[in-house]
């Protein structure tokens, strides 16, 4: 398995570890409800470095991206971000990534680690009409750090000159943290204000150790378990639960990232035209439970008293800041949905009620 | 940490107290921390019954579910309520607060001694 950078400052934490996608990674290091709370109430650190950094360079790189991606790259300012996905011509979705604008003729976009190859295969394809383009995975030479939570400006100010309040939501800047060449973002997948901070790998933890000093008892290492129930209560996606090849844009509820509205050709354009036209089979929903039992991954989920099932869970936990279950499935448009329906989940041969809300389960307070 | 030399242990990772005729279970230390912490416990009822390696309840942490395996056959008497409101007691206290249930026996089967268990986790 590989490991990142920060490995043996996860060691010296006391890290559990879990393969994700290859990669063997900090799961808690302690108690990950404590660790989930800690981004909800104060601040959180992340190692993120398992993820894919890859730069896209020259004259044509915004038109190149606007053929490669399902939104134009070209609409970014510089100086912003923006979630988008790279699908298959068919409309499969291979991975959703962020595309940062770092200059006019200059983006990096970060994937997901375990889609690194196939996102870095599917651009290379894609290039063979464009010029004076430089396209360069520097995955390696990244180490990319999450600070997470709301006291996450208060920690980081005082480790840089760049004034953190002018860097809005979805915006990248460079600047130098406690000494270091980086770029920070203000991005990131918990559901909470924060940042997350492309550190040259060789600097990675005299930065990780500079953050988690700055930040004191304010900030707390967190794991990827943390990382998936924030990100499961803010309502996104995970590669690999709520997004495959098999799953369409739509179905997702990510069809206004798609944007079929203009003229220039891009790869799945025909057939996502075709799909924005129709009622999905299926459609991400989410689901609020009662008790303490969570609905989990591959679970059925049934109209009342129904013995067909109308899908299945693809995420789902007991939400440490609800208190509550919550759960995303994949449920069929024939079936009845809307909100505010009530249906069961098998949870392990006892049906239990959930009941289908609007997304997400968890929305922070500006 | 050390696994109590007055208990006796199965290789599904529970501990037993034997008390007279009735015996307290609980899972040990080293389930408890590979689980995560432990959001909820699912028990029997009291008086529901007890097999010997056979499934008498689950207990969940936010990224996984395990199923409870009872390390003796009998009747529970008392179940320990406080997991319901507490069942983070199971990851800091597994072999004190954190126990599960209290079971009447008539027999003790076979179970592993605190030096065979070690060996089983490596300690």
């Amino acid at each position: 398995m590989k490991q990142t950078v920060l490995y043996p400052e996860h060691v010296a934490l006391g890290a559990s570890f879990t393969d994700f996608g290859g990669w063997d990674m900090p799961v808690r290091y302690g108690s990950d409800l404590a660790e989930h709370h800690a981004v909800r109430n104060s601040a959180g650190l992340f190692d993120i470095s398992h993820m894919a950094e890859i730069r896209v360079t020259g004259a044509q790189a915004a038109a190149f991206l606007d053929y490669a991606l399902v939104n134009p790259s070209s609409e970014i300012a510089i100086s912003k971000a923006k979630y988008s996905l790279i699908c298959n011509p068919d409309g499969g979705v291979i991975d959703d990534l962020i595309v940062y604008r770092l200059g006019e003729e200059e983006f990096l976009i970060v994937a997901n680690a375990g889609n690194r190859h196939n996102v870095v295969v599917a651009l290379k394809q894609r290039e063979a009409n464009f010029d004076n383009l430089v396209f360069t995975d520097e995955s390696d030479d990244w180490a990319l750090i999450a600070l997470q939570g709301p006291k996450s400006e208060a920690i980081l100010q005082p480790l840089t000159e760049v004034a953190l309040y002018e860097v809005r939501y979805y915006s990248i800047t460079a600047g130098v943290v406690g000494g270091i060449d980086v770029l920070i973002g203000r991005t990131g997948y918990t559901g909470e204000d924060g940042f997350e901070i492309f550190t040259p790998a060789d600097k990675a933890r005299e930065m990780w150790q500079t953050l988690l000093t700055a930040g004191g008892t304010d900030l707390t290492a967190c794991g990827l378990a943390s990382r998936d129930t924030l990100r499961l209560e803010a309502g996104m996606p995970l590669y690999g639960q709520e997004l495959d090849l098999e799953h369409t844009p739509y179905e997702a509820g990510l069809g206004k990232v798609v944007r079929v509205d203009r003229e220039a050709d891009f790869v799945g354009k025909s057939a996502l035209t075709a799909l924005s036209q129709q009622e999905p089979e299926r459609k991400l929903i989410s689901l609020q439970g009662e008790g303490k039992r969570a609905a989990r991954h591959g679970y059925e989920i049934f109209n009342l008293g129904s013995d067909s099932p109308i899908g299945e869970v693809t995420s789902g936990a007991l939400s440490p800041t609800l208190g509550y279950p919550v759960a995303m499935a994949y449920l069929k448009t024939s079936a009845n949905i809307e909100v505010g329906t009530v249906v069961e989940a098998d949870i392990r041969g006892t049906r239990t009620p959930f009941t289908i809300i609007s997304a997400p389960f968890y929305k922070r307070k500006k | 940490m050390a696994n109590p030399t007055n208990l006796k242990y199965t290789k599904e990772h529970e501990w037993v107290l034997i008390e007279g005729d009735t015996a307290i279970v609980g899972i040990t230390q080293f389930a408890a921390d590979a689980l995560g912490e432990i959001v909820f416990v699912d028990l029997p009822k009291v008086g529901a019954k007890t097999e010997y390696m056979k499934i008498f309840g689950e207990v969940e942490s936010t990224k996984s579910v395990s199923e409870l395996y009872s390390p003796i056959s009998g009747e529970v008497t008392e179940v320990n309520a406080n997991l319901a409101g507490s069942p983070e007691s199971v990851n800091s206290d597994p072999f004190g607060t954190g126990w599960l249930i209290k079971v009447k026996f008539s027999e003790i089967p076979e179970l592993m001694s605190s030096t065979e268990y070690d060996a089983l986790v490596g300690e």
